[in-house]
């Protein structure tokens, strides 16, 4: 134990508001373009903030260490 | 009319049959005293990372979603998508709240989040409460399941209700002798299928479409983004609120919860939050189908006049893949959707049954029920529960199941101060968290029903500003005030109260 409380709040949790912003500030990309390859802005971008979000989620992962 | 296409329904059976084996063999996987009911409707919680990640893809992503997502993208457009970013941000809650929820599980012996809930706030009302949320948010969503069996069926040219009852016959059977193991190895047949039926069409049919950007020519510019105007505008708050409260009430869905506590260690729920977002990405992929229906053009086609008929839009992805698939793929492709409706069915099925028994039956009805017992009971539940479902859409009343399970979102948010707030705190007062359950309830169910229960958006009006809000969303904050303003009140009269869980149990 290093003192802390197990699955405790830890900084690094912050960045899992980033997910909430980036999939939901839809004005943002409730656009066509730029399209990927004949998709348009709003269906990569989404499609995309899925990866982003577990990508997120593993950075947390990894920071939390084993407990 | 459809014809009876042989290959295709050959493949198609063969692969049900081959689950059907699966399935019955399940119960001898890493062997358990079935007559236990961690062991039958949790699989003994011993499901490794790997495990976990096919159940809970079998759970989550069911064969309504892949066939009424692409339905609705066919129908509505842009809205349709609200899929997507709502099946990412339900990894964050999985991740942030569901480990704990699995240590107090495993600490306290805990099967549903109803024994959990019983456990913190001492409560059997409130208990009760969350148990019966759980039940009949639960049990349209397996209605629905046999929707998407049913629309494939039809696809390979199958009429009559038969086929329907012997799949769920056999889905029973098995579901009643290997409990929750059954889906579990079953998931893994139909990741799988899904996998090769969704990169398949993925590569294959906007090529021979002519491109991406040839399918999405086809759709309307209007349905192609959301309403563009700033901040009135009905289209993009709503959407933003749908995948937030979607994205919410996900993992308070029993099914969702018995996925979560079957696994063997919190650690297993953490890499799973990480792993399980390539589903989401399948379903954006997925979701694309309603617009290459549109780009081939499906609905003008006389073969497929019947299907559309009797399915409407729910019709858009088996008609394209009956278009663009050679017939075996045809059969795989059906074939993984008729699976990916049994396994969720089979888990649903089960999640209801673990609720009825754990905080119906040994709670009010026979306190001092063997576990033997307990575990008989919840069985013939399950029996009970698919049966019910199958009557349900045997007798016509789709469009009620849809309904119900709309609904059923609404409803199942509610459960949220109690079950994911009390993961942190036990500030919250039983009867306040009760009476807020209530108030959610039925403002929740008012909003629905303005719209005669076809829309789950109910526009808000605050301060001369129109807002369109998802109901579950703006309920669910009723609920939470209602919850935390009589909780102040009521914790001032300083009533004893009885909480069996310590705060070690949730690490």
């Amino acid at each position: 134990m290093d003192g802390r409380q197990k699955g405790g709040f830890r900084l690094v949790h912050l960045l899992l508001i980033v997910p909430f912003v980036g999939c939901l500030w839809v004005p943002f990309y409730n656009r066509t373009l730029p399209a990927l390859d004949g998709i348009p802005f709003f269906y990569w971008y989404q499609i995309v903030w899925v990866a982003l979000t577990a990508l997120i989620l593993f950075v947390v992962y990894l920071a939390e260490g084993r407990e | 009319m459809d014809k009876l296409d042989p290959v295709a329904l050959g493949v198609f059976v063969a692969l049900f049959l081959f689950v059907t084996v699966v399935g019955f063999f399940a119960g001898r996987w890493r062997r358990g005293d079935l007559t236990q009911l961690t062991e039958w409707g949790l699989g003994g919680r011993r499901f490794g990372s790997v495990v976990t990640w096919f159940l809970l893809g079998g759970d989550l992503y069911t064969a309504y979603t892949f066939v009424a997502v692409p339905a609705l993208m066919f129908g509505a457009g842009a809205v349709g998508f609200f899929a997507v970013p709502y099946a990412a941000i339900a990894y964050v809650f999985m991740f942030l709240a569901f480990p704990r929820f699995w240590s107090v599980a495993k600490a306290k012996g805990y099967v549903t989040g109803a024994d959990f809930v019983r456990g913190r706030f001492g409560s059997r009302s409130l208990a009760l409460a969350v148990a019966v949320t759980g039940i009949v948010a639960t049990m349209p969503y397996i209605a629905l399941q046999l929707v998407g069996m049913e629309v494939v069926l039809a696809g390979l040219g199958i009429h009559g209700e038969w086929p329907l009852i012997i799949a769920f016959v056999i889905l029973a059977a098995y579901t009643y002798a290997s409990g929750l193991r059954a889906p579990a190895m079953i998931a893994v047949v139909k990741d799988f299928l899904i996998y090769a039926t969704v990169i398949a069409a993925i590569v294959i049919i906007p090529a021979e479409l002519g491109g991406f950007a040839k399918v999405f020519s086809a759709v309307a510019t209007a349905k192609l983004t959301l309403p563009a105007d700033a901040f009135s505008n009905p289209g993009q708050f709503s959407y933003a609120t749908l995948a937030l409260g979607s994205a919410m009430a996900l993992f308070l869905y029993p099914h969702a919860a018995t996925g979560v506590l079957s696994s063997s260690s919190r650690h297993v729920i953490k890499r799973n939050a990480v792993a399980l977002p390539a589903y989401s990405i399948v379903l954006g992929l997925v979701a694309l189908l309603g617009f290459m229906a549109l780009a081939a053009g499906v609905k003008a086609m006389p073969q497929y006049a019947d299907g559309f008929a009797r399915f409407g839009n729910n019709y858009a992805v088996p008609a394209l893949f009956l278009q663009m698939f050679p017939s075996w793929f045809v059969g795989i492709a059906f074939a993984a959707i008729a699976i990916g409706a049994l396994v969720p069915a089979a888990i649903m099925s089960i999640a209801c049954a673990n609720l009825f028994t754990r905080n119906v039956y040994r709670e009010f009805l026979r306190p001092d029920c063997t576990p033997a017992r307990e575990s008989q009971v919840a069985k013939i539940v399950s029996l009970v529960v698919k049966g019910g479902a199958l009557v349900f859409i045997l007798e016509g009343q789709t469009t009620t199941a849809i309904e119900l399970q709309l609904l059923g979102g609404i409803w199942i948010i509610q459960t949220l101060p109690a079950v994911l707030l009390g993961l942190y705190t036990r500030w919250l007062h039983p009867r306040a968290l009760l009476i807020g359950w209530i108030a959610g309830i039925g403002s929740g169910t008012w909003m629905a029903a303005q719209s005669g229960f076809k829309a789950s958006v109910y526009v808000l009006h605050i301060g001369g500003v129109a807002l369109p809000c998802y109901a579950a969303l703006s309920s669910l904050i009723l609920n939470l005030i209602v919850s935390y303003g009589l909780s102040a009140v009521l914790n001032a009269t300083g009533t004893k109260r009885n909480d069996a869980t310590l705060s070690e149990d949730y690490a």
